[in-house]
């Protein structure tokens, strides 16, 4: 494993949150991003939900991938593993490893923190199927990060994608006093709405 | 079963019934992806197979799921289903698969697929259900086709990769919209799509 120094990490951290940001520059998780981002407040909860399972996800399926998955990572288990290549797998071991954290957390939660779980209660489930963890953990093995760049991209782009929700959900709410023709309303100007701050996010683009 | 239904069950999602602009599923690979024609039909033909086949296997094991597990039954047809897709794309057009990148993979959460599997097969014998998960592929292939020809068509003055417009930097007329390609724009060519779509089709309008 190489070493960077602590400006590496911060790059990645601050690239994840902003220029590449999950939901505006990739367009992941856009399914919940769009239905569930009509009040800052669900917005929030769905956010911080989203930022707690990324952060966890990705480091556990970069650990699996780096020593079981990749080629050649199986040989710790002896000589004869050594040429063994499960990438093929990665899909259906990510999905796996999301569905049970998920599962898990809303266990832990209800258990520990029943506030906590009442608030998040109905987003933990959809996170299952948010493409912005699923795309996190391709984008981790696509980008061949090491474990340490892999947790700091995971905290980064959930919290990027936090950020444009509550963004989005703040922007909606202000919309309410807004004329909009009628076939517009509703998806119609949202989906306008998300392509102007997606210009704007952009503009992080020279950072 | 009556032809009207297997009608309404194929054709219905394309206009009246369109999982992007109705029923907001799918919505991330349908940006993604639209930058090309090429690019996208592929992405179509992918989604449109994992679709109608989920939607069969899952209905046809639908009595023996039991209901508190189902969804990581459904995830794990879908993940097997795409991870087949995903082989076949390698081996035999690699260049299309390296510029798809992860879209592929997020086939499996991808909504219109666990949409229609537990919206829809769960309830519906097998028949039925694979028409209803080609009939949603469809419908979503419209839309993308669609955004890509304007994304492609202005973007990069062609469709398919073959010139429309002979380029200003080639020689000929027409100055291309960089902006075409960026993200953004893929929003803007939907949300007029679904302002066109609602005008046509006032019933679909939302109580703001």
């Amino acid at each position: 494993m190489v070493f960077h120094g602590a400006d590496h990490y911060i790059s990645i951290f601050l690239r994840s949150i902003f220029v590449e940001n999950l939901a505006l520059a990739f367009f992941l998780g856009m399914c919940t991003f769009l239905a569930i981002s009509k009040n800052v407040k669900t917005a929030m909860g769905l956010g911080i939900a989203v930022v707690v399972v990324q952060a966890v996800t990705v480091p556990i399926n970069n650990l699996l991938y780096n020593f079981v998955l990749k080629q050649g990572s199986l040989s710790w288990l002896g000589s004869g593993y050594a040429e063994v290549d499960l990438t093929f797998l990665s899909l259906i071991t990510f999905i796996g490893v999301i569905a049970a954290v998920v599962q898990i957390l809303e266990m832990t939660l209800d258990r520990f923190f029943p506030p906590l779980y009442i608030a998040l209660g109905i987003f933990l489930p959809l996170i299952t199927v948010n493409c912005a963890i699923m795309g996190g953990s391709l984008f981790m093995e696509q980008r061949e990060y090491d474990f340490l760049e892999a947790s700091v991209f995971g905290l980064g782009s959930g919290i990027g994608w936090a950020l444009a929700i509550v963004a989005l959900a703040g922007i909606r709410e202000k919309m309410k006093y807004s004329d909009v023709p009628p076939p517009l309303r509703g998806l119609g100007i949202t989906f306008i709405t998300v392509g102007l701050m997606a210009i704007a996010f952009m503009s992080f683009g020279g950072i | 079963m009556a032809t009207s239904r297997i009608g309404q069950v194929l054709f219905g999602p394309i206009i009246s019934n369109n999982p992007i602009a109705l029923q907001i599923l799918g919505i991330c690979s349908a940006l993604a992806v639209t930058t090309s024609m090429n690019v996208s039909l592929v992405m179509c033909v992918a989604v449109t197979l994992v679709t109608g086949f989920s939607n069969a296997a899952v209905s046809a094991i639908r009595d023996y799921i039991p209901s508190s597990i189902r969804i990581i039954v459904q995830m794990v047809v879908i993940a097997s289903l795409v991870i087949v897709v995903d082989q076949i794309l390698k081996a035999f057009f690699y260049d299309i698969s390296k510029q798809l990148s992860v879209f592929v993979g997020l086939i499996i959460t991808n909504c219109i697929v666990m949409g229609r599997a537990e919206g829809f097969a769960m309830k519906n014998g097998v028949g039925i259900s694979f028409l209803d998960g080609i009939g949603n592929g469809i419908g979503y292939s419209v839309v993308l086709i669609i955004v890509a020809f304007f994304r492609e068509l202005f973007g990069a003055g062609s469709l398919f990769g073959v010139t429309i417009f002979e380029l200003d930097r080639n020689g000929g007329w027409y100055n291309p919209n960089g902006m075409m390609l960026l993200p953004p724009s893929a929003f803007f060519i939907i949300g007029f799509l679904i302002w066109g779509l609602r005008t046509l089709k006032p019933e679909q309008i939302e109580e703001a």
